[in-house]
């Protein structure tokens, strides 16, 4: 074994909602019931990953006004689906996207260190915002958060979370029957915090979680959120599939976490990658396009533009020319209930028209070609090949594996690639932690109470 | 009623038990109370007795007793506890029969997220959800979320809802909760049982005629709906609530499938069961009646030491005399069983136990009270193949709301 090797740090993601699942298919189970979940967690413990990762869905998505119906819709909670999977998985780590615009940071951070508590020190938080009145429908808050407040919102609201695991220090339950003595100091877990966004004090009710602090994870592209995220996360999920933009952004995180007085060990750089397996590399490709092409309908095309247009594009062939009018970015939108991520909505669309144009592609072909950060395709020994290669060049530090189907997808991988990651000597073989801090490599955090005075 | 139906018997689960010293008893495990192992470990327990289903308290502060209070500066209490319902949801894969019915604050929480949760409790204990609704009137968990102030109770308020009078706060608190119930309700009828369709010929996943909104508008927040959680295995989860005095009493006939109360006599017992019944007819419940269990804080003997004996011991290692809201049994297994058979002969549908030590308590209650109650043929043998709502006597097929020609449920 190399051992200068960087190891392959590695997430699974069930696929929830989208048009990525081939709910089609007629292998594809249920994306609701626990046995889905339960059967892709056991997989990934089998492969020896590091963790499970489930995303979470506020309201269903509309189209016009309609609920979409052509893609999955429907998913379980976040917490509950974790808190079950921490009874039938021993090892992997369990990582959830809750909204920080709709729960409170109390709430969010006492279910969060329950689920730390009762996994063992397997908790991860996915902390993201949201200030979509769309969504905000469904919530006391209602949608008033402008978007400005977006990331105080956010910090403020790790700065609270961060505070309440904090106010108990590890050894504060001594639990002594003899001399009635559960706590060691009458104060344990009490909090004060007064700031822009909360006004809050109490106690805190969860005894400090067994790996300190559960692990955070974050998203983002803007200068703001890699500032966000290299200064206050444990990982951050990559957009990048690609290497040198990959790369580029890989060194740039890692920058600015050094620059915030953090370690560039102390970041995880994961990007979100779905595969595809065949016998040979040419078999691979066939399968993937096929699964492109059944995935990607004129149909479920014209929705996706429709998010960079916010224009009714149903009148428009799939099969013809991508749309030549422009975008209406101050017209409400077509779609609501979905994360926006084009930043610029001009620009992108006249990517869309040279990308067709130069490789003479149809509308829907386009969305085929475009709509994909970056599959791993081939056969075994070369996706195990492509994703040490891509690690081991700092394109990331390991990679969030989804399969387009629901439950059985990553039973191939595991089968297949895993074995041959272990024998590149870039995957562990066994667990060799307890937390999922441990087996990510991140430092446990220290208490920040200090000892009161000797008893 | 006569005394040939079954009874129903479940217990509440509260930390170490409901003595603010059963965590220093030699089979108590403080130490892991926060961990799963502990939970399922009694889980386990109250499954082998075939008991119909535990509750798992919770609050949005520290535990308090109001009834056994200390002071600040003591460590001598369990001033800790975890998110009941990830507590269920940690257990539900691990049972198989077992009611999991976990308290959730409805004070500073969100009814969709609530709704979403159960609802997928539902999902990973195939069938076996439930809700404890809590009204949060404490001016310390309003501190914790800063989004509203709820005023402490005053001695002058505390006189006058003993006299039966709820101050305004609370009123307005039980109205919300009310809103709340139905909010979660209508959001587990917002999907229709069959809107996956899966129809691959016209790639449409769901019939987005069988969504629905819920659209509702309230004096305390409105929602839209529909859920993202499909509807859950028993269409409605079962929805509990602890109740002593009439709005509460009405909060649940409104809302819930089972009220707990806590009788502290005889007379008082038919008293109380004429009061649910009079709040039922207040708001005008129709359909289902609500089924009534009464509460009981057991202590039972066991082969070295009475439960008199036992309570005595805790008390002095708590350094105050138990008290409680509900009725507090000590003695023996079979005592317990003619008490429970008499107080169901005056029409309660069924009992929770609440240990004093959990450990000790719920295994004396599943290996030594559980028999009993089959030898006299109180209780079944074995589970039915059957949800939480069929176990427990509640319609399985629970009509939807939203479904076009069916009555409002």
């Amino acid at each position: 074994m190399n051992t200068l090797k960087k190891q392959v740090i590695l997430g699974a993601y069930l696929g929830g909602v989208n048009h990525h699942t081939a709910w089609w298919d007629p292998r594809a189970g249920s994306q609701i019931e626990f046995d889905s979940f339960e059967h892709t967690a056991r997989t990934a413990e089998r492969g020896k990953f590091d963790f499970f990762f489930l995303a979470e869905g506020l309201a269903l998505r509309e189209r016009a006004g309609q609920i979409f119906d052509q893609d999955i819709i429907g998913r379980p909670d976040t917490f509950t689906v974790l808190a079950s999977l921490a009874a039938v998985t021993d090892h992997l780590g369990l990582a959830g996207t809750i909204n920080a615009t709709f729960n409170e940071p109390y709430e969010l951070a006492r279910q969060f260190a329950s689920l730390d508590q009762l996994s063992g020190g397997r908790a991860a938080w996915n902390v993201v915002t949201s200030f979509d009145a769309f969504t905000g429908q469904n919530f006391r808050r209602g949608g008033f958060l402008d978007h400005s407040q977006r990331y105080e919102r956010a910090e403020e609201t790790l700065e609270v979370v961060r505070q309440l695991w904090d106010s108990w220090r590890g050894d504060d339950i001594v639990a002594d029957k003899e001399n009635g003595h559960f706590l060691r100091r009458p104060d344990a877990g009490t909090f004060d915090f007064h700031g822009g966004q909360f006004d809050i004090r109490g106690r805190f009710t969860v005894p400090r979680s067994p790996q300190g602090r559960p692990v955070l994870l974050q998203a983002g592209v803007s200068p703001q959120g890699r500032d966000f995220a290299a200064g206050n996360a444990d990982a951050i999920f990559s957009p990048y599939g690609k290497l040198p933009e990959a790369a580029e952004f890989y060194r740039d995180i890692k920058a600015r976490a050094v620059s915030f007085g953090r370690s560039a060990d102390d970041i995880k750089i994961l990007p979100s990658a779905s595969f595809v397996l065949g016998d040979t590399e040419a078999e691979a490709w066939e399968k993937y396009h096929e699964v492109r092409n059944q995935q990607v309908t004129g149909q479920t095309a014209l929705i996706l533009l429709e998010q960079i247009w916010n224009r009714d594009l149903s009148t428009f062939d799939p099969d013809g020319p991508v749309p030549d009018i422009e975008p209406d970015p101050d017209a409400p939108p077509i779609i609501q209930g979905r994360a926006f991520t084009y930043q610029d909505r001009f620009e992108t669309v006249a990517t869309l028209r040279a990308v067709s144009e130069a490789k003479k592609l149809t509308l829907r072909e386009t969305v085929i070609d475009q709509f994909e950060r970056g599959p791993i395709v081939g056969t075994a020994a070369q996706v195990a090949e492509k994703v040490d290669a891509f690690v081991q060049n700092d394109g990331s530090d390991g990679f969030i594996i989804g399969s387009h189907l629901v439950p059985s997808g990553l039973d191939e991988f595991v089968d297949h690639v895993v074995p041959l990651l272990q024998d590149r000597g870039v995957l562990r073989t066994e667990y060799t932690g307890t937390t999922l801090r441990d087996n990510l490599g991140l430092p446990v955090p220290h208490d920040r109470i200090p000892y009161p005075d000797p008893v | 009623m006569t005394s040939n139906t079954p009874l129903h018997l479940a217990a509440a689960l509260d930390g170490a038990g409901w003595h603010p010293a059963a965590w220093r008893e030699p089979n108590s495990r403080p130490d892991e109370l926060f961990t799963g192992a502990y939970w399922t470990d009694l889980a386990a327990v109250a499954q082998r007795g075939l008991l119909d289903f535990v509750t798992i308290e919770d609050s949005l502060a520290a535990p308090v007793n109001r009834y056994a209070p200390d002071a600040a500066d003591s460590v001598d209490r369990v001033r800790a506890r975890i998110d009941a319902h990830l507590v269920a949801a940690r257990i539900a894969p691990l049972t198989r029969h077992l009611g999991l019915i976990p308290t959730i604050t409805t004070t500073h929480t969100e009814p969709f997220h609530v709704s979403k949760g159960i609802a997928t409790l539902d999902y990973t204990s195939r069938g076996r959800a439930g809700w404890q609704v809590k009204v949060s009137g404490h001016a310390d968990e309003a501190a914790h979320f800063g989004r509203r102030t709820v005023p402490e109770l005053t001695a002058q308020d505390w006189t006058a809802i003993a006299e039966g009078t709820l101050p305004q706060v609370l009123v307005d608190l039980f109205d919300e909760a009310g809103d709340f119930v139905e909010v979660v309700r209508r959001l587990w009828d917002s999907w229709e049982d069959g809107a996956e369709i899966r129809d691959v010929e016209t790639r449409r996943f769901i019939d987005r005629d069988k969504l629905h909104y819920i659209d509702f508008e309230g004096r305390y927040f409105s929602v839209r709906g529909p859920s993202v959680t499909p509807r859950p295995p028993q269409g409605q989860p079962v929805v509990t609530a602890l109740a002593h005095q009439a709005l509460p009493y009405e909060l649940a006939a409104r809302g819930a499938d089972l009220v707990f109360v806590t009788p502290a006599d005889d007379v008082h017992a038919q008293s109380v069961l004429a009061d649910v019944a009079a709040a039922s007819e207040r708001v005008g419940r129709t359909g289902e009646p609500l089924r009534v269990y009464a509460d009981l804080v057991a202590f039972l003997d066991n082969d070295h030491e009475s439960g008199a004996a036992r309570l005595r011991r805790l008390d002095g290692l708590a350094g105050i005399e138990f008290a409680s809201d509900a009725t507090v049994f000590t003695g023996s297994a079979g005592d317990l069983a003619d008490h429970l058979a008499a107080w169901q002969q005056l029409g309660f549908d069924g009992f929770r136990l609440r240990p004093g030590v959990a450990v000790d308590d719920l295994e004396a209650v599943s290996s030594t009270l559980v028999p009993i109650l089959q030898r006299r043929g109180l209780l079944r043998t074995e589970y039915p193949d059957t949800s939480l709502r069929g176990v427990l006597g509640l319609p399985t097929d629970v009509p939807n709301r939203y479904v076009t020609g069916t009555p409002a449920a």
